[in-house]
């Protein structure tokens, strides 16, 4: 199994005989990257029947638009930013005017509004020793859920995908600066959910000067 | 540096981007202020713990649905498959 794995023809590859019209490379490039597109809509949109569609939609495009991939980002970025496109449309098209929102100028969107935080301790195991426990994922997944849309999705494109902040700038059409800010807010946000479950009770700390 | 200022740099600090002169100040606001330094800990460890999780599994019935409808946009665009 490992070693089919690493024998596995590069995404590069694939796309270049996809785009000669080898539908079975293109079959091969959509099993690859489809977890991780099927992850990143149903972070978004946390609703199966969505990011089924969003995946849907997103490989539909990729046929559509095989011949104009420019060579500046990797396939799965390129294709990664497409979904964000397409579960962008759904949450426009199910909330209405709310979703404006992700666009529209937001005082949320400034530093100096920014939540200090609260609850501070270290944590007493190791990410990947948390990552082990069962319960974990679903854990991860209600924080994330809580959280307002327009900070999830940026989190998710950076920190789950590992986009830069102006590719995730790009996909959700946003400014860099914003992008920023509600990364910070989503960052401070799941940090201390996250540390009220994992955080060592007895080493709870308070600061010793203004936190706000 | 006051903790707030702090606060809007610690997205370039904890993506460990090369800011130098931001870095310095933080290094000594960090080592003066230990609630700083758990917090960027915690964020480190909250982004490692996301990027280490379990991928999503698939609906039942997905997968057949979506090979369907990428093979008939296939023939469409291509002629066949």
């Amino acid at each position: 199994m490992d070693n089919q794995l690493l024998q596995r023809p590069a995404e590069r590859e694939l796309l270049q005989r996809a785009k000669t019209g080898d539908f079975t490379a293109f079959q091969e490039l959509v099993a690859q990257l489809q977890p991780r597109v099927y992850g990143l809509a149903f972070r978004i949109l946390q609703q199966v029947q969505d990011a089924e569609d969003t995946v849907q939609q997103t490989f539909l495009s990729l046929i559509e638009h095989i011949g104009e991939f420019r060579e500046e980002s990797s396939i799965a970025t390129w294709v990664l930013k497409i979904a964000s496109n397409h579960a962008l449309k759904i949450l426009r098209k199910k909330r209405g005017l709310q979703v404006t929102s992700m666009h529209a100028v937001d005082p949320d969107d400034r530093y100096d509004s920014v939540p200090h935080p609260e609850f501070i301790s270290p944590w007493s195991k190791t990410p990947e020793e948390i990552a082990e426990q069962s319960e974990v994922h679903d854990e991860l997944e209600r924080a994330l859920s809580q959280l307002n849309e327009k900070y999830r999705s940026v989190f998710v494109l950076r920190d789950v995908e590992g986009l830069s902040v102006k590719e995730t700038a790009e996909a959700l059409e946003l400014t860099e600066s914003t992008v920023k800010v509600r990364l910070l807010r989503a960052r401070l946000a799941l940090r201390e959910q996250l540390t009220r479950k994992f955080g060592d009770p007895q080493r709870v700390m308070i600061p010793d000067h203004n936190h706000g | 540096m006051t903790c707030e200022e702090l606060l809007k740099a610690l997205n370039d600090y904890v993506d460990g981007q090369e800011l130098t002169e931001i870095c310095d100040e933080f290094a000594e606001h960090l080592a003066g202020c230990n609630p700083c330094q758990v917090v960027v800990d915690n964020i480190r460890q909250t982004i490692s713990l996301y990027r280490a999780g379990q991928p999503y599994s698939m609906p039942t019935g997905f997968q057949e649905r979506l090979q369907l409808s990428l093979k008939q946009k296939w023939a469409e665009k291509f002629g066949s498959t």
